[in-house]
């Protein structure tokens, strides 16, 4: 056991203020956090799932609409070739008439009208361009058209040099295969894309299996990158609506969405930035942001408020505790006052007893016969003598006392520790003659002095003599005081041959108010205070035991006094010559 | 009356001489011991009977005062015990007296008071003893048969 570290610092030093701030900042902030980034997460996951189904539900909607249309304009046209006998048809008086009605019922979607034989030759037409006669044997929707009953063809230049998508069907008669066609204005057609516009970003536009674009898209696409290219490839599923994110050609997140049309061979697709999309998740995330910095900007000021407060008060209970450190030394030196005085007084009363005796017989002397014989004048004067002898002896009881019952001066001087050794001594000697203990000393002559307060090693060693004296029990012993020299510390050592400190116990005799002595003996307070003064010393004090061997303390006192006790010698500054 | 006969047992040696003087004085056989041991072996050197009182200091070197009383009791248990103290043994002197002193005195004492207390001891050591012949006298005519 060597509770023997001088260096402790005081809880108020240890105590730093902006790490207390952000431990009790982080206690508020890091809940706050995880369940903002955990609510965030699950909102975005909610939230995406709602626009993709959005997304969905639009692009299906638009692509119903896109493929009633193109299969309206195709029934027409079929109502046409089916209703009108074929000599009709063959009149482009007659397609003009009915190019009217169609132009006037459906806003100018159909652009022209005609009638095509087996031979791909125009028979019959009617529209702004002269394309009577014209052949389109070569055409791909013609032979489509040939090939199947009816045909929606894709959107192609072809002969006139605009943008047209065309709708045939076969109409028999006989032998002959006529095909009647109507091309379909690409403007109407493309406004029924184009108009699907969502945010600052969202556009839709449509292709074929091929990649050709069928609508104009609002902005520029890149079909070689995905998820067109998958698309394209068939990676994509073409029975039903997909929703996929990706970046689009200049990098930025985009949300993409594809119906398939016109029995998949056209494609709607729809693309929006992502953050476009989540235009309403990024408010939430920069709301949440806001307030999250609020709230930590609050934490870290409540944290500062609370670890000063704390601060403030460890710091006060710091001094508070020092003050009472000192009264409980004062008590101590009171309390060991008391001890001395009790012995004291018996040591006193044995020379005023002698005084009184004395007197007593030089009363009875001269109440005799003749007080002046020679022989009684030399017993008056021996009395006498003893009287002055004994008078003497009290007063270096009592100078003795008072030199420890002055209040404790802590002020620093150079100190003989061996001469405090012998003064100790001297105050102890009535109580080791009655205890049956020898005192031995063994000191260094060579000891340096030591720069210390010599009251307060008066009080140290004075406990710790006292205490070895109280462990030795009957029939006696031998306390033995030691000083020496080890580097730059003087060494105290307090030997005893008494009872030894049982191992349970040795912890805790630097506690204060621990005692094994019968109450009234023992305050408690002697190691503890020699605990105090040692550690205030700068030095340190260890204690080795052993039962019915004995215990020595052993105390190592700096040779100079810690910096902030003593005055250092300030050196010459700035003296070069 | 015969004069008591006292020992008187301290270790200061300037106050067993002076108060050895002042007894003598007033013809008082008195004896003196400097330790409780050396006081043990002038009783038991004198007999049992030619001391009547034994003065105690009972703070002494050695054996103490307490043990020095508890020896004399065991070996004679007629003598008379008074018991001398300082301020800070007057509990031992009670526990002295508990286990058969005749009384204690404070230290310094009245030279009178002890003068008293010494023929009060002997007073009740006499009686004692008278009272152990008287018994021993009609032990013997018991005997006799009368």
């Amino acid at each position: 056991m060597t509770p023997t570290n001088g260096a402790e610092q005081s809880p108020a030093r240890r105590f730093s203020v902006p790490t207390a701030t952000a431990v009790l900042a982080m206690i508020i902030i890091a809940p706050l956090v995880i369940t903002g980034v955990v609510n965030l997460h699950q909102f975005r996951k909610a939230y995406r799932t709602k626009v993709a189904n959005e997304l969905s539900v639009m692009i299906e909607r638009h692509s119903l609409t896109v493929d009633a249309f193109i299969n309206d304009r195709l029934s027409d046209v079929r109502v046409i070739a089916r209703e009108h006998p074929i000599e009709r048809l063959r009149q482009p008086e007659f397609l003009r008439r009915v190019l009217g009605v169609m132009r006037e019922e459906y806003h100018g979607a159909f652009v022209d009208l005609g009638l095509v034989d087996s031979e791909g030759i125009q028979v019959a037409y009617a529209g702004p361009f002269n394309l009577q006669m014209a052949d389109y044997s070569a055409a791909t929707w013609f032979q489509d058209a040939m090939a199947s009953e009816s045909v929606i063809s894709d959107v192609f230049a072809g002969l006139r040099g605009s943008p047209h998508f065309i709708v045939a069907t076969q109409r028999k008669i006989g032998n002959d295969l006529y095909v009647v066609k109507a091309t379909i204005d690409f403007e109407a057609f493309n406004a029924l894309v184009e108009n699907l516009r969502i945010g600052s970003t969202g556009f839709a536009f449509i292709i074929n299996r091929e990649g050709e674009f069928q609508t104009s898209p609002h902005f520029e696409v890149a079909l070689n990158r995905p998820p067109w290219v998958d698309l394209l490839k068939g990676r994509i599923r073409s029975d039903q609506i997909s929703v996929l994110e990706g970046e689009d050609n200049l990098g930025r997140k985009t949300i993409f969405t594809i119906a398939p049309l016109k029995q998949g061979q056209w494609f709607l697709c729809y693309q929006q930035e992502t953050s476009d999309a989540f235009a309403e998740l990024r408010r939430v995330q920069e709301f949440a942001a806001v307030v999250l910095i609020v709230v930590s900007l609050a934490a870290v000021f409540m944290g500062y408020l609370i670890s000063r407060n704390l601060a403030q008060r460890l710091s006060e209970a710091h001094r508070d505790r020092t003050v009472m450190a000192h009264q409980v030394i004062e008590t101590g030196r009171l309390a060991s006052i008391g001890e001395l005085a009790a012995g004291i007084a018996h040591e006193i009363n044995n020379p005023v007893a002698i005084m009184v005796q004395e007197a007593g017989w030089i009363d009875d002397l001269l109440g005799e016969g003749d007080p002046c014989s020679s022989e009684n004048l030399a017993e008056i004067t021996r009395a006498v003598g003893q009287i002055r002898t004994q008078g003497d002896r009290c007063k270096e009881i009592t100078y003795k006392l008072l030199s420890f019952a002055r209040k404790t001066d802590p002020t620093i001087r150079e100190v003989a520790l061996n001469e405090i050794v012998d003064e100790v001594i001297g105050l102890t000697s009535q109580k080791t003659r009655y205890a049956n203990v020898r005192i031995e000393t063994e000191l260094d002559p060579n000891l340096p002095v030591i720069q210390a307060s010599p009251s307060e090693l008066q009080q140290v060693l004075l406990n710790l003599v006292n205490n070895a004296i109280d462990a030795i029990e009957r029939p006696g012993g031998t306390v033995t005081v030691a000083t020496g020299g080890a580097g730059g510390e003087v060494v105290l050592e307090v030997r005893d041959t008494g009872k030894g400190i049982p191992e349970a116990n040795l912890g805790r005799i630097f506690d204060p108010f621990f005692t094994t002595k019968p109450v009234g003996q023992g305050t408690g307070l002697g190691l503890p205070i020699c605990y105090g003064i040692v550690e205030k010393m700068g030095g340190r004090i260890t204690v080795e035991s052993e039962i019915e061997k004995g215990t020595t303390f052993t105390v190592f006192i700096p040779r100079v006094a810690p910096e902030g006790i003593t005055n250092v010698q300030s050196n010459p500054e700035g003296d070069g010559s | 009356m015969m004069e008591p006969s006292v020992l008187l047992v301290d270790d200061e040696v300037p106050f067993v001489e002076t108060l050895v003087k002042r007894l003598a004085k007033r013809d008082i056989r008195v004896d003196f011991a400097y330790s409780g041991q050396e006081a043990l072996e002038k009783l038991a050197a004198s007999g049992p009977t030619k001391i009547d009182v034994v003065i105690l200091d009972v703070k002494m070197p050695g054996m103490d005062g307490l043990e020095t009383l508890a020896r004399i009791k065991k070996a004679h248990p007629l003598i008379e015990v008074i018991m001398l103290t300082g301020h800070a043994t007057v509990e031992s002197a009670i526990e002295g007296m508990k286990n058969g002193a005749f009384d204690y005195l404070m230290k310094p004492c009245e030279f009178e008071i002890l003068i008293e207390k010494l023929n009060g001891a002997t007073d009740k050591k006499r009686a004692h003893e008278e009272k152990i012949l008287e018994a021993r006298a009609s032990l013997i005519s018991l005997r006799r048969g009368d």
